[in-house]
């Protein structure tokens, strides 16, 4: 069975906590708070006032910019603020607050439960419906689609891989929409597929999910999608990092920054992306929703909830039994890679494939120990790094010597802590060694250019 | 005997020839180089700080030999009157500047800015910045574990375990800026050196509505613009809701001080102005106001000040 | 009890392995090799164990306490661990005031001083054996005071370095189980190798460095024995393994983790630099065992290695 081919770590996946839980539509939320700001590139325009009506499926944030979303209004109802509101780390961000009056939609909207598998459009009005829907990367890192389905001239893609491998722990959102949804997730894999103009398709999905597995080969057999596979992966975090995943299904790497995966002829979606797809494509239905699970040890319950963007983390924390009481860690993701959230008013995003409870012990940290220069981090690199160097150099604020040993390589995937026998924090230095070393090329880059 | 007398010999013929060699090699190979060089780094104070935008001294003192024009060459450490006599030694006109003092501009303490989470990562304060507000909710206060305290040379800075804030020491600082850099949160700010360590400043780098600061801090500025109107010297302006007083038109009146409600300008080593007809307070630095303040900003504050 | 929200940067969960854990299995690991020892050496063995883990600890304890000031490390059990090393590669019948010196070089100079755990370049069981055996060169090479007679006689090793026809005529079977003369952790080969799989399967060690230095030490034995010609092929590669610290300082001293290559490659170079220098050692050299010095040269090379040997970049 594939994998990637150096590096990664097994944690215990936990995911037993949560795989059960059929998709539940969580009830519509009496306010939305939608931040401007649900990608990775420019923040988008607000173009909504106080006091203006939206509908369900409304544009009220244009993208500013290529690498930008377009963000649309998750309930119908009135605009009560358009200001700076914390997001999950506290920071203030431009957010467009909603309060909900019924539940009327856009009359574009193809609101109809039936599957509705052809399409011919071609590439290019796909890639325009992608980019009108607002849709980013729903695996967490919310790049915009349209971008990565824009392929540059030149370049050609050869093969489209569907991320089925959600490698976090505990995540169970893209298996769930796997099971429940993968008719409509396999249209999207068609849709994508004429976007990028490839005639063939793989679904990686990693070998602990096997009626994942059984349930997509049994429907692509029996309603005849040409082109897709389905490929069961060895199971290894981070199997589910683009980079990896590239390399574990067609054994090529991609190259280091500033190489895309274009270069090797992959273009990478997520599960959740190409349903997202489907319905912008198919039933013009921008990217509204998600599926999100709410999991932890220590909840009342478990879910897995179809939520709209922009609902309170609270709010839906408090339907899973609240938070538990003593040491409490939550998470915006899962637990290698997600975001701790310190403001539990803070708004469902767009990157948000499920919210994580750590509680008690689970919540902290070790104590920090020396280091005993095992090598652990070094063997554990996925990217072929030494994690014990570039963050004690991250530490002493040796940049350029950081930039030499390829910091900027870091997918910060955390395997390095994760597995360091003296608790050293060794990703929290190199995070910031990489943001130093990115901004120092940058800032060459521009002198260059002048 | 002889065997002594043959590597006694042996060893002498061997160092007579490798010294030959290594006169032509020195010969060959030297670097000529302005002499005073030399004599101006043994005039710098031999920190090393960077200071002066340099690498280090030397390259500092290169820099001072070769140049005509060293007006714009400043050492902060060794202060004006080295200055004077390395330019007197070079021939060139002195670079002039007044003593500066590093300021940190975050009154946020324990108490008048509570912790609202508990951080659990590396004890570092750009790591706590790459990823999210901080301890107290606040976005632009002091963060408290000592960036700036690891990058002074001098030992300036300390960290009061009471208040979690960084402390200046003014005796110590030499105004080499090596904080100003190292604080993510841009505190640290190099103003001018009043006679006694005399200081003024605005404790809060805030840049939030009044509202939204007095959520997280009772100690910060709220923009309400009071100090700007008593003060006679327009030396404060408000920017962003946030007040900043120029140093260099202040004339070290004190009468804003009183009119701030949230006591967020701070004073150094002198008094308070006396309250009108009462006695003058003897604490240099004003009391929290009530919890009712800023929620508007035209809000009249009584200042705290019994 | 009220909430208390935690942060910090991903990743938020361990995998739980932690450094004492880690000693503590190497402890463990040398523990069969231990039950030999005393068994064929008698209960000296012991003494001299608890003498050099006891000496260690409690320098350790009083260098942190009193020099570095700072929290005491000894819960890491490293110190254990560096005492059990250093006292199985000493005599069973040496004077306990020799093991007590040994274990403050090895903890006071060979690891302390350059900063404690992680930051020494020479395994420090190895600096303080090395330091006892210049210093007190006849007691730590007599290998019958204090020990039972069944194993009178000088040691195997030199005898065979000036006639290695005769290692025809040993019992690898007795060596094998511990009947033969050497220091009190050397004895036990099955013992030893039994540590070794432990450790492998714990995933404390990799195979890289102890197959790198015996794979090495055997093919150097072999093509010597070849020149003999004859059954010394096979014969002399199996004496060299069996023999002397050749086991314990590739399973337990040379995979030393401060001091040894971070990587796979560097790891392998490491080895087969410390069974070439051993293989030198034990022929050529003046001492009849080299494996000590093998490693601390080694050790030394270390940080050149890590230099050269960087792991392989994703996508190059």
């Amino acid at each position: 069975m594939r994998t990637f081919p150096i590096g990664g770590i097994h944690p215990s996946d936990n995911k037993e906590w949560s795989k059960d839980r059929a998709i539940e539509v969580l009830a519509l939320p009496n306010e939305v708070k939608v931040p401007m700001i649900q990608h990775i590139g420019a923040p988008s325009t607000p173009i909504v006032q106080k006091g203006d009506k939206v509908l369900t499926g409304q544009l009220i944030g244009q993208a500013a910019g290529f690498v930008s979303a377009n963000i649309h209004s998750p309930i119908s109802g009135t605009v009560t603020s358009v200001d700076a509101y914390p997001n999950g780390q506290g920071q203030r961000r431009i957010m467009v607050v909603i309060k909900r009056e019924g539940d009327e939609w856009m009359e574009d909207i193809d609101l109809t439960p039936e599957l509705k598998r052809e399409c011919s459009l071609s590439a290019e009005e796909i890639i325009a419906k992608v980019r009108n829907a607002g849709i980013v990367g729903l695996g967490g890192a919310q790049f915009p689609t349209h971008v990565k389905l824009s392929v540059p001239d030149g370049q050609k893609a050869e093969v489209l891989i569907i991320n089925g491998v959600e490698c976090e722990p505990y995540l169970t959102s893209d298996y769930r929409n796997m099971m429940e949804r993968a008719e409509m997730m396999l249209t999207g894999v068609e849709i994508l597929m004429r976007a990028v103009k490839v005639e063939r398709a793989v679904i990686g999905v990693e070998n602990n999910k096997p009626d994942a597995i059984a349930h997509l080969r049994d429907l692509i057999a029996r309603n005849n999608y040409k082109g897709i596979e389905v490929m069961p992966l060895k199971l290894r975090y981070p199997q589910g990092g683009e980079k990896q995943l590239i390399a574990a299904v067609t054994g090529r790497q991609v190259a280091p920054p500033p190489a895309l995966p274009i270069s090797v002829g992959a273009v990478v979606c997520n599960v959740s992306t190409a349903i997202a797809v489907y319905e912008a494509v198919q039933k013009n239905k921008p990217l509204i929703e998600r599926v999100v699970t709410i999991t932890g040890k220590t909840l009342g319950s478990t879910h897995n909830f179809l939520a709209r963007m922009g609902t309170c983390v609270g709010e839906i924390i408090d339907l899973a039994g609240g938070l538990p009481e003593g040491d409490v860690k939550l998470l915006n993701g899962g637990p290698m890679m997600g975001r701790a959230v310190v403001d539990i008013t803070a708004p469902l995003i767009k990157g948000c494939s499920g919210i994580t409870v750590l509680a008690g012990k689970e919540a902290a940290r070790g104590t920090e120990l020396a280091c005993i220069k095992c090598g652990k981090c070094v063997s554990a690199c996925p990217m072929g790094l030494e994690p014990y160097l570039l963050s004690k150099l991250a530490k002493l604020q040796k940049w350029d010597m950081a930039e030499q040993h390829n910091t900027i390589d870091c997918i910060e995937c955390g395997c390095c802590s994760y597995t360091c026998p003296s608790y050293l924090p060794l990703l929290d230095y190199i995070r910031i060694g990489k943001q130093t070393v990115m901004t120092n090329i940058r800032a060459r880059a521009n002198a260059n250019k002048k | 005997m002889n065997s002594l007398v043959l590597t006694v010999l042996t060893l002498s013929v061997l160092g007579v020839l490798l010294a030959v060699v290594l006169y032509f090699v020195a010969q060959k190979f030297k670097v000529e180089e302005d002499p005073r060089i030399d004599d101006v780094e043994k005039m710098l104070p031999g920190a090393n700080c960077g200071g002066c935008g340099f690498a280090g001294c030397r390259a500092m003192s290169e820099a001072l030999v070769s140049r005509d024009n060293i007006g714009s060459l400043f050492c902060p450490v060794a202060g004006g009157e080295v200055m004077k006599s390395i330019a007197d030694f070079l021939g060139k006109a002195a670079p002039e500047k007044s003593p500066m003092v590093a300021t940190m501009r975050c009154g946020g303490t324990c108490e008048k800015r509570p912790k609202v989470n508990h951080y659990d990562g590396a004890l570092n304060c750009a790591v706590v910045n790459t990823f999210y507000v901080g301890e107290s909710g606040c976005a632009f206060g002091c963060i408290g574990y000592g960036d700036c305290v690891h990058a002074c040379k001098f030992g300036a800075l300390s960290l009061n375990p009471e208040t979690g804030l960084v402390e200046v020491d003014a005796d110590k600082c030499t105004a080499c800026g090596a904080c100003v850099k190292a604080c993510p949160k841009g505190l640290f700010e190099l103003r001018k050196k009043w006679p006694k360590n005399r200081a003024i400043y605005v404790a809060c780098r805030s840049k939030n509505r009044g509202a939204v600061v007095s959520k997280v801090c009772k100690a910060g500025c709220i923009g309400c613009g009071k100090c700007q109107k008593v003060c006679a010297f327009g030396a404060i302006t408000i920017d962003s809701h946030l007040a900043y007083i120029d140093p260099e038109k202040c004339k070290l009146c004190r009468k804003c001080v009183n009119e701030c409600p949230t006591g967020a300008i701070h004073i150094v080593n002198m008094e308070r102005l006396p309250k009108e007809p009462k006695a003058p307070a003897t604490k240099a630095e004003p009391k929290a106001a009530t919890p009712n303040v800023a929620t508007k900003v035209e809000n009249k504050v009584e200042p705290a000040n019994k | 009890m009220a909430t208390r929200l935690f942060a910090a940067p991903s990743p938020h969960i361990h995998g739980g392995e932690n450094t004492r854990r880690i000693m503590g299995d190497v402890v463990l690991a040398l523990l069969p090799a231990l039950a030999v020892s005393t068994y064929v050496l008698g209960w000296r063995v012991l003494f001299i164990t608890a003498v050099a883990v006891c000496s260690c600890v409690v320098v350790e304890y009083l260098i942190g306490r009193f020099l570095f000031k700072g929290r005491t490390t000894i819960c890491d059990l490293s110190a254990v661990v560096t005492g059990v090393l250093l006292a199985f590669n000493l005599p069973a019948g040496i004077p306990w005031w020799i093991v007590v010196i040994g274990s403050v070089v090895a903890i006071a100079i060979g690891k302390m001083t350059f900063g404690g755990l992680g930051c020494n370049p020479f395994n420090p069981a190895l600096t303080g054996r090395i330091f006892l055996l210049i210093a007190y060169p006849v007691q730590m090479t007599d290998w019958t005071t204090g020990v039972p007679d069944t194993l009178s006689g000088s040691t195997i090793l030199p005898t065979i370095k000036y006639q290695p026809e005769l290692v025809s005529q040993l019992d690898f079977m007795q060596m094998f189980g511990g009947q033969m003369n050497g220091s009190m952790g050397e004895i036990g080969a099955l013992a030893l190798i039994l540590g070794g799989l432990y450790l492998l399967w714990r995933r404390v060690i990799t195979w890289h460095i102890p197959v790198a230095i015996l794979g090495t030490m055997a093919i150097f034995a072999a093509c010597v024995g070849a020149g003999y010609g004859g059954a010394l092929i096979y014969e002399l590669p199996l004496f060299h393994l069996l023999a002397g610290g050749a086991l314990l300082g590739a399973i337990f001293m040379a995979t030393d983790y401060s001091t040894s290559p971070m990587t796979h490659k560097g790891m392998i170079i490491y080895g087969v630099g410390i069974g070439v220098i051993t293989m030198i050692i034990r022929l050529w050299g003046a001492y009849p065992e080299g494996m000590s010095f093998a490693i601390f040269i080694m050790n030394a090379a270390t940080p050149l290695i890590n230099k050269y040997c960087r792991p392989k970049r994703f996508g190059c």
